[in-house]
């Protein structure tokens, strides 16, 4: 399985100028995309809408489509929300990048288990689902020697991680936050895209 | 006595998105918008984004605001009770302008609602603090551009309530 850590380092080390929607471990202050990121002024995390990191980088990916999107989703985020998934792959951007990190747990509530942790067919379903490209990755070796493939196949398209679980206990209220609010990243991602706030 | 009731037609909606510069429709349909998919289709100014559930659209107009679009969600008030983490995180909490047209499925200005689609939405609304108006009919249909102009200038979601079904 594949670090959490290295993981989001090498999405990030491959981001150029893409617009990067991390979410749950994806987005951990301590092990996720903020430890390593390269360009924090198009990072835009999600925690506040559960299991709609994909949908948030659909829309982006429609209204940029000369930049990619990349999204670092949770198995347990879009198994809340498994339509993100025939929604994406209906409209189609090219320029989406749908990375799934596949950790079996629910992390950052104490580790419980994903309903369907053991069968559930990631690939097959994203195949389904109408995804252009499909790729699972299970180690770093393969991910890194394959990641320039996955980024150059034409959208969208679906990554598959298994992820090492690392997993939270402390409540909510006494976790380390990031000093960049998630508001303060909806002002800054629109400023670094050139969008006007008005 | 007047025997012809005044509706609301497709064609008055889709004036108003076009004359406030809408950019996507993100939508579900419900019964009180069933007329206007079409219509939507042929208008080539617009993008329709088709989701699977009302709780997508709200996060995919984030997103196409973010992208500097300028989208509208449609859905049916039903779907508005599904949305309540994407209204919350993606709408209110980062100060989105998100105009939402809300099927008022269930409404009648005439006898008695039954439906608890009807009877419970603006009680929902309000509880969230999302200000909104009523629409149901052609000369109505300007309170949408009233409903942009508050949700740019207040940074905050507004709702449309669509009360009357479609006329053809």
């Amino acid at each position: 399985m594949i670090n959490n850590t290295d993981a989001v380092r090498l999405i990030d080390s491959k981001r150029a100028d893409s617009v990067i929607v991390p979410t749950m471990n994806a987005n951990n202050v301590g092990f996720g995309l903020p430890t390593v990121t390269t360009n924090q002024s198009l990072d835009l995390p999600l925690s506040g809408a559960m299991g709609k990191a994909a949908n948030l980088g659909l829309g982006i990916a429609l209204a940029q489509p000369e930049r990619k999107v990349f999204v670092l989703d949770g198995d347990g985020s879009l198994l809340m929300n498994l339509g993100a998934m025939v929604t994406s792959a209906n409209k189609a951007p090219t320029n989406f990048y749908h990375f799934l990190f596949n950790n079996g747990v629910y992390a950052v509530t104490g580790g419980q288990p994903i309903p369907g942790s053991e069968g559930s067919d990631w690939e097959g379903m994203a195949k389904a689902a109408g995804y252009a490209a499909v790729f699972s990755f299970d180690n770093l070796e393969d991910f890194a020697n394959g990641i320039d493939e996955a980024l150059s196949a034409a959208g969208p398209v679906f990554i598959h991680l298994a992820v090492e679980p690392q997993i939270e206990n402390t409540p909510v209220q006494f976790r380390p936050r990031s000093p960049r609010t998630v508001k303060m990243a909806f002002t800054e991602v629109p400023a670094a895209l050139g969008v006007g706030s008005d | 006595m007047t025997t012809h009731e005044a509706v609301l037609h497709p064609p008055a909606i889709v004036a108003e998105l076009k004359k406030n510069a809408i950019t996507h429709v993100v939508w579900l349909p419900d019964s009180e918008t069933n007329f206007m998919y079409q219509l939507l289709m042929a208008e080539d100014s617009l993008d329709l984004v088709p989701v699977c559930r009302e709780g997508e659209t709200m996060a995919i107009a984030a997103g196409l605001w973010v992208g500097g679009k300028k989208p509208i969600v449609l859905i049916q008030n039903t779907g508005i009770f599904e949305s309540g983490d994407s209204i919350r995180g993606l709408g209110l909490d980062i100060n989105q302008p998100l105009v939402m047209l809300i099927g008022y499925r269930g409404w009648t200005r005439r006898g008695v609602t039954t439906d608890s689609a009807a009877r419970f939405i603006e009680h929902i609304l309000h509880t969230w603090g999302i200000n909104y108006y009523l629409i149901e009919t052609d000369d109505d249909a300007d309170r949408i551009s009233i409903a942009i102009a508050e949700a740019e200038r207040t940074q905050q979601p507004v709702g449309v309530l669509v009360g009357t079904e479609f006329g053809v």
